[in-house]
């Protein structure tokens, strides 16, 4: 696999370290117990496109959002886990203009 | 209704009269032609027998010219077997390559280039080849049929493993392991390019040149050892060129851009993801010992933004009855033994084939003055043009005939054949060439999953989707017509490079004569006699295919896995779609809705030793080594691979009889004078901002904004799921600037981590971090003595006094007249003791220093035999108890976690199983009988109770033998442990046979109060 | 038909024209008392069960492909009940236990091979983590065996003493662990619950549950709705993807974990062999090839195939331990979808949904369960309370933080 890092451009996955899905949000700290277990938990593991967070760990150190498609690999697009979080604040607004 | 003559038409003369050999050791060699040199003869030996060869001969073509035909024998039945092929799809003959330490079993001779001093060896037979003991057990055979073993060896149960299963294996198995350490090694490489080219046959070498000459970086990846693919066997012209003459003028011209890289030797194995192709180059496999500081295979992983898969076709074997016998080829082989290795097969050959492609076998055959019996083609009304080219070759024709089966043991003496009219008459030859049609090489197309479909025409499955980023030209695609194999080769080509945004157009086709491929498939012959194989190497035959489908073995995977057709070394490159193709015809249904063959990585197989590299041995993995490594070295320690860091276990001295000795006389050391450790392994990592304090805090469970600047503090990390992470200390070096410890072992996982939590969870915090890990060595320096030691080489206008440098200060200091260093005042060992800090590269010259200044001290260096003995002591947990699955309360830190803040850990560390009452925690213990050496690994059980999971209350983690103490300590994580100090329990260690009496106590052995480091 | 050498012996007489299906091709009843959503090896074993022990035989087992299309074909045959955990060990070692009376119970002869499961540890923290475990497993009454390397030496002399970057300073050793021919346990199985009137319906793809008012009524799939008054769902790899059909979400990622065979060779390794310092175990199969593998690649796939870092890794690992393979080739590489739970234990358990049943989450260990996964789903399906070999394998126990985390590496699925 290549992943295509913002930072450093097309890498080889082997640069790589996995996380997971990437949808999901800390909830901030004053929420209930079953708010972190759902966080840490269960899991969309869908067979399809998939955001999934990877660290760069063999080049810039950064975490980035992948959307990749689980069942042929392709990859659609490659974020900063940063730019991820300005997006979703983003789409919450598109959600309730 | 067939009658059967029982006379032999034509006869096998045993010499041969015409034409004369060319050298009286290689009777088969045609007198003139071929890609060999003959003015050099190598010799080589096979089953000890010594043979010539020519350079340019492959072990297999070197046979046939040497007159060898029995050179295998088959897996199951032991049939002998000759040499089906002339590529890497060969099934039978395979052979033990070298000896020794570089034995190569199941080596295809028909891919070995032979050199000069070459060793081969038939394999699976005992005692000869010639007289295998083993081949008696065909009588057998119909006890022998698919899956028969899944019926029986059941009774009784345990000889299984006791007789019948060693029996199956010795037989099982085809060549023998390499007796010792390989001696050879091998490289990893990678490559990018624009446009990679698999295959350079007469597509792959258009679709080069095409794509070469638009200025695009190509790289060419052929199996062989020349370029030209098919075109190496073909006597026609491409232009006004013979097919040679081109193959030599393109790989010029490809030889002349400077971006185009040609790789023979080199066979692409394996399709992988967004463009990523491995590759293995068989660098010194054509000589008989690597040279000097030469790998003997490299393995590729080529990117390239685009592939032309021009791989070509394999023929297919046709199904009668004996078609195993030596001197049964597939047509193809015949005709590269005849053109391309000047070898001649037979003498007297039956062409058995039934499509068009049997001219050119014809033509071959007739111009290489081998006589041809008879054509024998299924096919009614076979091709006009080719019966009469057979009748001019002396050949007679039997149209809509079929070869039932083939007489001859070791070698070929007839082939029965049925005519339409249903006569059977035996007709006379040593060769049979038999062609059943061709499958385009579609493996690299499917191993990102795509299914190959059918196509009716050429009769052969054909690549359906191809992967992103490829394209298929040629016979790979099943286009058979040179000259629209060229053509479609130039247009993919061409294509490829301006995809990736070269402008180019397809280079100009030569004129090509039209051939034909026509093609009626005859998936195996009614009313054969004898076993007819189409699984060779793992000897399926038609009836298992029958067998399975009788037993409900239908789906395609089903008929692979029960009769292991196509599981052999080949994978089934000859005999998958035949296979496929039988169950059809057996089950009444088409072959797409039978199923599809799909083939999995590697193309061909691969050695193991080549996808390791270098990475072997002592070379597995890095090595880091610590700052002090070469004084340690010098001093004689003994290291211990700790992750990937070696590190001082002991540093033994004249008097230690072992390492216990030495760790005794280190830890008295540190407890009456002062040691010197070096601890630069521990993970260290500088964070720095203005939410430098908060971000500590979110990720410790303690806090950290009451730190003082110019103090340590532990600290204590939880993973989200609440359990325990890591440890370790932070100091406070300014407002905004802390410098965090980890474990050695988590140094990388921590870094993720906090990369994590800053980037993922909270990027709006200001704070940066790095690791420093190797940036800093640092010593612990241990002992009553360690400051008088340290005031030795810290310059005099720091002031590391109690007073001024209390218990957990820390500060910048210059050593040794101005050297920048940090001073930490912790101790893991219990005693009065420091850390020091010194930028890497002084590491060597102060711990040098240290020793020096501190002989008077009696200084001494102790490693990590020693410094477990003391946190054991101290009750410090270490890695057996920051196991993942204890918890800050577990450990006795529960009134560490600030649960008014929100940290890592926080929320699912209070889930219920978390803070049960009868959880395991961290306790002391210590033997009742002084001399009782405790183990770690060993479990607690009450005193009376029997060793049982009922009663097993938790287990030892840690032990140590304290000279201080003169006792074996230990630590262990016990159900509700803390309040059963004083309680008497047994730990047992059932794998080591003790069983020993002990008495719970606090997990600190040593000054509980904390005076000597505060001292 | 009876399966001996004597049936062999008779058939082949006969030129083995007599032999009959495996098992049947029914078509689906409208209604089944139970179906299994998936014909691997645990939704096979699952029905046997379910009609050798609880006398249900209106059963059918529903599979999309052929049976035995999953990783019940595409493991690395090792069985062993070397767990360390107090969740795990009954259960694994009911498995085992089951084993060894297994062909004699189905008539069917799975290769079942006890040639002993050795884990080497290369650090003094292993050799005590070894210890810890292997003292567990003997307060189970399970077989274990701390080996010190001499002994390692006489059990397996070409491994790597000399000069090995990791020295091998011992092994646990599980003499009853072993390895099994893989397909043919899907088979065997296949063939004794078909015996029992249990109906395998291939190519049966399910493509919905039925569920209302919060409880399952039945199936659909590519041969129509199937009615059945209990479904258990045994899919491993696609776990989630089924089991969001009834509108559950699971603690579980699909990861892809690739498997490798080298060319047969004549016998050259005789145990099951796992190194400790990296991820691999190998073992030889009858027929002469090296069967061994990794780690898994390490990020949500449902692709069946891996990719070349882990391959490479792996071949690293093999010639670490064994430098005299370097020569042997790699015959054929592919990859298994794992169900990879958060805390690397499967669940065997109830759902929130009633008449529906949960057996997954069983990461790269579900081969050496099959025989106790079938036996404990059956029990629970039948008297619709958890076998006791099986009770903390919950669905809940995320929540309660009751985990059986093995490895201790916490809920990231790809680090166990």
């Amino acid at each position: 696999m290549r992943i295509t890092c913002p930072h450093c451009g097309e890498r080889d996955v082997g640069e790589f370290a996995y996380y997971g899905d990437a949808t999901k949000h800390r909830p901030d700290g004053s929420s209930e117990l079953a708010a972190f277990i759902e966080y840490v938990y269960p899991r969309d593991n869908p067979a399809g496109p998939h955001r999934e967070l990877w660290y760069h760990v063999g080049g810039c150190r950064g975490w980035l959002v992948v959307n990749r498609d689980t069942r042929s690999h392709e990859i659609f697009g490659v974020e900063t886990a940063h730019d991820r979080r300005a997006e979703g604040a983003r789409n919450a607004v598109a959600a309730n203009p | 209704m067939s009658t059967t003559s029982t006379g032999m038409e034509g006869t096998l003369s045993r010499r041969d009269a015409s034409p004369p050999a060319t050298s009286a050791q290689q009777p088969a060699r045609l007198a003139s032609g071929g890609l060999i040199d003959r003015t050099t003869t190598l010799s080589f030996r096979f089953d000890g027998r010594m043979l010539s060869a020519h350079p340019g001969d492959t072990l297999a073509s070197a046979l046939i010219a040497n007159g060898v035909k029995l050179v295998g024998r088959s897996f199951k039945y032991h049939r002998p077997r000759g040499i089906l092929s002339a590529g890497p799809e060969e099934a039978n003959a395979l052979v033990e390559l070298r000896s020794g330490a570089r034995r190569e079993p199941n080596t295809r001779a028909t891919v070995v280039e032979v050199f000069d001093g070459l060793e081969a060896a038939s394999q699976n037979r005992w005692p000869s080849l010639a007289f295998d003991m083993m081949a008696a057990g065909s009588v057998f055979s119909p006890f022998l049929a698919a899956g028969f073993y899944y019926k029986t060896f059941m009774w009784p149960a345990a000889f299984w493993e006791k007789v019948y299963e060693p029996l199956i294996r010795r037989a099982a198995g085809l060549g023998r392991a390499p007796e010792g350490i390989d001696p050879d090694h091998y490289e990893k490489a990678f490559a990018f390019c624009d446009v990679l080219v698999i295959g350079s046959g007469p597509a792959g070498l258009m679709a080069a040149l095409s794509a070469a000459r638009s200025g695009a970086r190509v790289i060419v990846c052929e199996e062989d050892f020349r370029l030209g693919g098919r075109l190496l066997a073909e006597r026609g012209s491409i232009g006004n060129e013979t097919a040679l003459e081109f193959v030599r003028r393109v790989e010029g011209e490809l030889r002349s851009f400077p971006d185009v890289r040609l790789m023979t030797r080199t066979t692409l194995f394996g399709t992988y993801d967004h463009g990523t192709y491995g590759a293995l180059e068989r660098v010194n496999d054509h000589v008989a010992l690597p040279p000097p500081f030469e790998p003997r295979q490299r393995a590729w992983r080529i990117v390239a933004k685009r592939c032309v898969l021009a791989a070509g076709a394999l023929e297919r074997p046709l199904v009668f009855g004996n078609n195993d016998r030596p001197g049964v080829m597939l047509a193809g082989g015949v005709r590269t033994y005849i053109n391309r290795f000047g070898a001649r097969p037979g003498r007297r050959a039956v062409v058995f084939a039934n499509n068009d492609d049997a001219a050119n076998v014809i033509a071959d055959l007739h111009a290489a003055g081998i006589e041809i019996a008879a054509l024998v083609d299924p096919r009614s009304t076979a091709s006009p043009s080719i019966v009469a080219l057979a009748e001019k070759s002396g050949a007679r024709v039997i149209a809509g005939g079929v070869v039932t089966r083939v007489l001859g043991g070791h070698a070929v003496r007839a082939a029965e054949v049925r005519a339409a009219d249903g006569r059977t008459r035996r007709i006379a030859c040593d060769l049979v060439a038999m062609s059943g049609g061709f499958s385009p090489n579609v493996h690299l197309a499917t191993h990102l999953g795509g299914r190959p479909v059918w196509n009716e025409t050429i009769a052969g499955f054909v690549p359906g989707q191809a992967p992103r980023l490829m394209s298929i030209a040629g016979a790979a695609l099943g286009t058979y017509d040179l000259a629209r194999c060229l053509e479609a080769g130039a247009k993919a080509g061409a294509e490829a490079a301006d995809a990736v945004g070269f402008q180019t157009r397809p280079a100009a086709i030569p004129t090509v004569e039209p051939q034909g491929s026509a093609v009626t498939p005859l998936w195996r012959v009614r009313g054969h006699r004898g076993k007819a194989f189409i699984d060779f190497q793992n000897d399926v035959t038609d009836k298992d295919v029958e067998l399975a489908e009788r037993e409900g073995f239908r789906s395609v995977e089903h008929l692979k896995r029960y009769t292991t057709l196509g599981m052999a070394t080949d994978q089934g490159k000859t005999a998958n779609v035949n296979g496929l193709a039988v169950m059809a015809e057996i089950t009444d249904r088409s072959i797409p809705q039978t199923g599809t063959t799909t083939f999995r990585p590697p193309f061909t197989p691969v050695a193991i030793g080549a996808l390791a590299g270098h990475a072997r041995g002592k070379e597995h993995r890095p090595t880091r080594l610590t700052p002090s490594h070469d004084w340690a070295s010098a001093q004689g320690a003994v290291f211990v691979e700790t992750g990937l860091w070696l590190r001082a276990q002991y540093f033994p001295q004249g008097g230690d009889r072992s390492w216990f000795d030495a760790c005794n006389r280190e830890v008295n050391a540190v407890r009456s004078r002062v040691g010197v450790c070096d601890v630069s392994t521990l993970g260290k990592i500088d964070v720095q901002g203005t939410d430098a304090a908060e971000f500590l805090e979110r990720i410790y469970c303690n806090s950290w904004r009451s730190l003082a600047v110019g103090k340590v503090r532990y600290g204590l990390m939880l993973r989200e799921d609440g359990f325990v992470f890591d440890d370790g200390t932070a100091a406070r070096l300014g407002p905004d600037h802390y410098l965090m410890t980890t474990t050695t072992a988590n140094a990388a996982a921590v870094m993720q981590h906090l990369d994590f939590c800053h980037q993922v969870l909270w990027p709006d915090l200001d704070v940066g971090f790095v690791s420093v890990t190797e940036q800093w060595a640092q010593y612990a320096i241990a002992g009553p003595k360690s400051r008088e030691l340290l005031e030795a080489i810290v310059d005099p206008n720091h002031d590391i006094s109690n007073a001024a440098f209390p218990y957990m200060a820390c500060g910048e200091v210059t050593v040794l007249g101005g050297l920048r260093a940090r001073l930490f005042r912790i101790s893991f060992s219990g005693e009065l003791a420091y850390e020091l800090g010194v930028p890497c590269r002084y590491g060597d010259a102060v711990i040098r220093a240290l020793m020096q200044k501190g002989q008077s001290l009696g200084v001494a260096p102790y490693g990590l035999e020693a410094l477990n003995v003391m946190r054991v002591e101290k009750g410090h947990a270490a890695g057996a108890e920051l196991n993942g699955q204890t918890t800050a309360q577990d450990l006795g830190f529960a009134r560490m976690m600030m649960m008014s803040k929100d940290f890592i850990g926080r929320a699912l560390s209070q889930r219920p199983a978390l803070l049960e009452a009868d959880r395991q925690v961290l306790v002391g213990m210590k033997p009742l009988d002084p001399s009782a050496r405790l183990t770690a690994g060993a479990h607690f059980v009450p005193l009376d109770a029997p060793v049982n999971a009922e009663n097993d209350q938790g287990h030892v983690t840690s032990v140590a033998f304290s000279p201080s103490l003169n006792l074996s300590i230990g630590l262990g994580l016990l159900e509700r442990g803390r309040e059963r100090l004083g309680e008497r329990l047994r730990v047992v260690d059932a794998l080591r046979g003790t069983d020993i009496r002990v008495e719970v106590c606090p997990t600190c052995f040593l000054d509980p109060d904390g005076a000597r480091l505060r001292a | 038909m009876r399966y001996s050498a004597f049936s062999i012996l008779s058939q082949a007489l006969k030129g083995n024209t007599g032999w009959k299906p495996v098992w049947r091709e029914p078509e689906p009843k409208a209604e089944y008392d139970v179906v299994i959503v998936g014909g691997g090896g645990h939704g096979l074993s699952t029905a046997y069960y379910l009609a050798k022990n609880h006398g249900l035989t209106n059963v059918a087992v529903v599979e999309r492909g052929y049976i035995g299309s999953g990783n019940i074909g595409r493991n690395t045959t090792i069985i062993r009940s070397n767990y360390g955990e107090h969740g795990n060990i009954p259960f694994y070692e009911w498995s085992l236990k089951l084993w060894e009376g297994l062909e004699q119970d189905i008539n069917y002869n799975a290769m079942v091979s006890q040639r002993g499961v050795l884990n080497l540890y290369h650090s003094d923290a292993q050799r005590d983590a070894a210890a810890r475990r292997g003292n567990t497993m003997r307060m189970h009454g399970v077989d274990a065996e701390l080996l010190d390397v001499e002994e390692v030496r006489k059990l397996v002399p070409n491994l790597n003493f000399d000069n090995a970057r990791f020295p091998i300073y011992g092994g646990l050793f599980q003499p009853r662990g072993g390895t099994v021919r893989h397909d043919a346990v899907a088979w065997g199985y296949a063939r004794a619950a078909d015996t029992r009137g249990v109906d395998i319906l291939q190519h049966c793809e399910v493509t919905g549950i039925r569920v209302e008012n919060g409880h399952a009524l039945g199936v659909e799939t590519a041969k129509g709705f199937i009615k059945a008054k209990k479904i258990g769902l045994a899919c491993a790899g696609r776990s989630s993807q089924v089991a969001a059909m009834a509108g559950l979400r699971l603690p579980i990622e699909s990861h892809v974990l690739q498997a490798f065979v080298s060319e047969g060779v004549k016998p050259l390794i005789d145990t099951v062999i796992t190194f400790g310092a990296g991820h691999f175990y190998i073992s030889q199969s009858d027929k002469g090839g090296l069967v061994f593998g990794g780690n898994i690649d390490g990020y949500n796939s449902y692709a069946q195939r891996g990719n070349l870092p882990v391959i490479e890794e792996v071949m690293e690992e093999a010639v670490a331990m064994f430098p005299s393979i370097g020569r042997l080739r790699v015959l054929r590489h592919w990859g298994g979808l794992m169900d990879m739970s958060m805390d690397g234990s499967p669940i065997i358990d109830k759902t929130p949904i009633d008449n529906l049943y949960l057996n997954c989450g069983w990461c790269i260990g579900g081969f050496k369960a099959t025989p106790a996964s079938g036996w404990c789903f059956a029990h629970l399906i039948a008297q619709d309370a958890s076998h006791e070999a099986a009770a903390a394998m919950r669905l809940d126990r995320f929540a309660t933080g009751r985990l059986i985390n093995e490895s201790g590496t916490g809920a990231q699925p790809n680090l166990h």
